[in-house]
């Protein structure tokens, strides 16, 4: 009789929450593989409620694209493989656009997506060499690539210590999976090169334990570190680098590892931790003032709304500026409001996101402005870095946003997505 | 009433030793087999193949694997991820070496391959038993999950230690890459699970699982009336390896198409998951193995499915109340039913045969 009572109780509590949620009506999907649970949680959130801000604000300002709304069913990965795999299966149909938000499921999908015919947006993460959109026909991952963001870093190690590196160490701390040995051929090549010594220092999921990573660097104390990692590793390695006093200022993370998230736990010990970015932080600009009159005075704010203007908040509405951009060029090219998702892969091909655009968009000086072409699924690979400032908790912005070394990553792009090609038997494209 | 075996006599020893001796078992089989050989196929979609037939055929195979192993023998082991990734890096390390080799044939080699490393592994067993064993059984996943990772040649020294599966054919159709047809990898999942399930069932009941029981329940006593524990021991080992590696070999080339061996082998995504389905289907049981793989591949989406689509919660509260709820049911079952699902299934039967007279 207590169990009878006790589950009326839980269908009734699950109804009310279930009456309060929007209802799909409209024609334009965008699926959402999100992460608000698991190690990866701190970072997927912000991320997560910049894209579902967007898209509100889009449905409320404009009435959605073209007159066309947005659904953007979310499927919560916990940022495991296969839960993506029933995702993408799940949410497939009449789907624009994948963002899986991990290197892992990106991987997964470019062979699904590119049978399927579904586009894969993976913004600056993902399998580099589908810049190469003479063999990823259905991929992007514009604006940058984790090889940019290699050389990028290198390029600001080699500017502070006036184009000498040689003979100094350089250590890469990487979290162990595809994502985090994206960088390690690149590294490998520009240290051939520049003649610095590559220290790799692989640590595995989920992050927590980083013990014996920091006691290797105390003992052979590397003049740099790099980071790529994601999730709790990020501020675990913040905080073990500010235990072991290592110069804050020699610690440069990838866009992924730069967050607020990342550095608060470690308080002042983060100070002068630095991060490559694309974006901006902060709420200044446009789509900010926007989405507060549209989305957050109403109480629509996806989750608490505290995430607001943080960085990979931001990075979320760049991501999803950008896919609605894709859908707005598509309606464009092919002259209809309901486009389908090989329409939209030829929008998000010729998408041309310049200073005027952005500004139009309510993004000015938000990043570097980028533009697609057949050939380039990858943007302007342009970057900054960033410096937290932990007395102010914010961060700034330290370089102007600068190219990597094209040289060497245009030529490792080519070989590798030639090795694709030659694998899986795909013929060229753009000729 | 309509579950009994009365007026069912065997009059033949062959008769005695089916594996169904009742007509209402074998034909509800028969029934089963032809729903999954000749109508699944025809109405199977790519997320019924992709999310959940496929996941459960590799994943029943993996437990029977590992249900010879620790249900049948006794000898408990936290290396099925291990395991698995050998059969997913041999199967990888094949179709690159000999790209003319039928997949099949592929599967069958990287079974063996796996039963191989599996001998390897179980030479502790002569020397630590139980829990002990557990740990040791562990240094496999680690060991070779790692070797996996720090040996380029195992994947062919890709950038990112992803290994990629190319398309490989069956009778003119694609059961591997992307563009295989739900049908093709579901049937081709389904014969060898189906082929090595009857191998399993008729191993277990002739002389080698006898032997295998029989170290289960007592080494010294099976030792004292002639079953050689090293060879026993050594055998489980290997079958076992073998239908795990068969597994990973499918898990890879047919289910994911590409995969990172620290993630997807690791502990809590294969080890730990296949040794909560034995022991939740039923330790000893080939059933079990099956109704485990379903409990934990299936349950899972079935709870998202229903918070999600029919009730309308968000994704992440769902989550929260997925995770809840499937922990809840695991305590539940293991309290209710410490023999597993398959223990609850012969309840329902003895109830059935005396349905709807019960005295």
């Amino acid at each position: 009789m207590r169990l009878k009572h006790l589950l009326t109780g839980i269908a009734a509590s699950v109804i009310a929450i279930g009456s309060f949620l929007e209802v799909a009506t409209a024609d334009l999907k965008f699926p959402m593989l999100v992460y608000r649970t698991g190690a990866y949680a701190p970072n997927g959130i912000p991320n997560a409620d910049g894209f579902v801000d967007y898209y509100r604000m889009i449905n409320a300002r404009d009435g959605g694209i073209g007159g066309e709304k947005i659904v953007f069913p979310e499927c919560e990965t916990g940022y495991k493989t296969q839960v993506g795999v029933e995702c993408y299966e799940k949410h497939k149909k009449g789907a624009m656009v994948f963002q899986p938000m991990s290197t892992g499921i990106t991987y997964q999908l470019i062979p699904k997506a590119t049978a399927d015919g579904v586009t894969v947006y993976s913004t600056g993460y993902g399998r580099t060499s589908a810049k190469n959109g003479k063999v990823f026909k259905w991929i992007f991952n514009a604006p940058a690539t984790y090889w940019d963001g290699a050389s990028i870093a290198v390029r600001h190690i080699l500017k502070e210590n006036l184009g000498n590196v040689k003979g100094k160490k350089i250590a890469l701390v990487y979290h162990n999976s595809a994502y985090g040995k994206e960088p390690i051929r690149t590294l490998e090549t520009l240290a051939k090169k520049h003649g610095y010594k590559l220290m790799l220092l692989p640590v595995d999921h989920p992050g927590q334990e980083q013990k014996a990573t920091w006691l290797k660097i105390r003992k052979s104390r590397p003049n740099y570190i790099l980071m790529w990692g994601w999730g709790v590793m990020n501020s675990v390695a913040v905080k073990s680098a500010a235990s072991i006093k290592f110069p804050m200022k020699n610690f440069i993370g990838i866009w992924w590892s730069g967050s607020e998230n990342d550095v608060l736990p470690a308080g002042m010990g983060a100070h002068g931790y630095k991060a490559l970015t694309f974006n901006a932080p902060g709420t200044n600009y446009q789509v900010h003032k926007d989405i507060k009159k549209y989305v957050h005075d109403k109480g629509n704010a996806s989750g608490d709304g505290s995430h607001f203007g943080t960085v990979l908040y931001n990075r979320g509405l760049f991501q999803a500026m950008v896919q609605v951009e894709a859908a707005t060029v598509a309606q464009k090219i092919h002259g209809t409001s309901k486009i389908t998702a090989a329409m939209y892969r030829d929008g998000m091909e010729s998408v041309d996101l310049n200073a005027k655009r952005m500004e139009e968009l309510g993004f000015k000086n938000f990043s570097p402005p980028f533009k697609n072409s057949c050939e380039n699924h990858g943007g302007s690979g342009l970057a900054a870095v960033q410096q937290w400032d932990a007395k102010a908790k914010k961060w700034n912005m330290i370089t102007d946003y600068m190219y990597g070394d094209k040289a060497v990553v245009d030529k490792l792009i080519a070989e590798d997505s030639a090795k694709y090609a030659k694998e899986q038997k795909i013929a060229l494209r753009c000729n | 009433m309509l579950y009994k075996e009365t007026g069912q006599y065997n009059s033949t020893y062959q008769s005695d030793h089916a594996i169904f001796p009742l007509a209402q078992d074998k034909i509800a089989f028969s029934i089963l087999m032809l729903i999954a050989f000749f109508i699944v196929p025809f109405v199977v979609d790519s997320y019924w193949e992709k999310a959940i037939l496929v996941p459960f055929l590799i994943y029943s195979m993996a437990a029977i694997g590992l249900n010879i192993l620790t249900g049948y023998c006794g000898q408990v082991s936290l290396g099925t991820g291990g395991f698995m990734a050998v059969g997913a890096f041999s199967t990888y390390k094949l179709m690159t070496m000999f790209p003319d080799l039928n997949i099949m044939i592929i599967v069958i080699i990287s079974g063996f391959i796996s039963a191989f490393v599996g001998i390897l592994f179980g030479l502790p067993s002569l020397r630590i038993k139980g829990f002990y064993l557990a740990v040791a059984t562990l240094a496999s996943q680690f060991f070779l999950v790692w070797l996996f990772n720090k040996v380029p040649w195992f994947y062919n020294y890709s950038d990112t230690g992803q290994i990629t599966v190319s398309e490989r054919t069956m009778f003119g159709v694609a059961v591997t890459g992307a563009t295989a047809p739900p049908y093709a990898t579901y049937l081709f999942c389904l014969f060898l699970v189906v082929v090595f399930g009857f191998a399993a069932k008729n191993m277990i009941r002739s002389k080698i699982g006898r032997s295998w029981m029989a170290i289960r329940d007592m080494d010294i006593a099976a030792e004292i009336i002639g079953v050689p524990p090293l060879k026993t021991k050594l055998t489980a080992f290997a079958i076992s390896s073998f239908y795990i590696g068969i597994s990973g070999s499918l898990y890879f080339a047919v289910y994911l198409g590409a995969l990172e061996g620290t993630e997807s082998f690791d502990i809590m995504a294969i080890s730990f998951p296949v040794l909560f389905m034995i022991i939740i289907g039923g330790l000893g049981s080939m059933l079990g193995s099956f109704l485990g793989a379903a409990f934990i591949v299936l349950l899972p989406i079935v709870l998202k499915n229903f918070m999600v689509d029919l009730v309308g919660l968000s994704a992440v509260t769902a989550k929260h109340f997925e995770i809840t709820i499937w922990g809840l049911l695991m305590v539940v079952f293991l309290i209710v039913e410490p023999h597993g699902l398959a223990r609850l299934w012969s309840i329902a039967k003895e109830k059935l045969r005396r349905w709807p007279f019960p005295y």
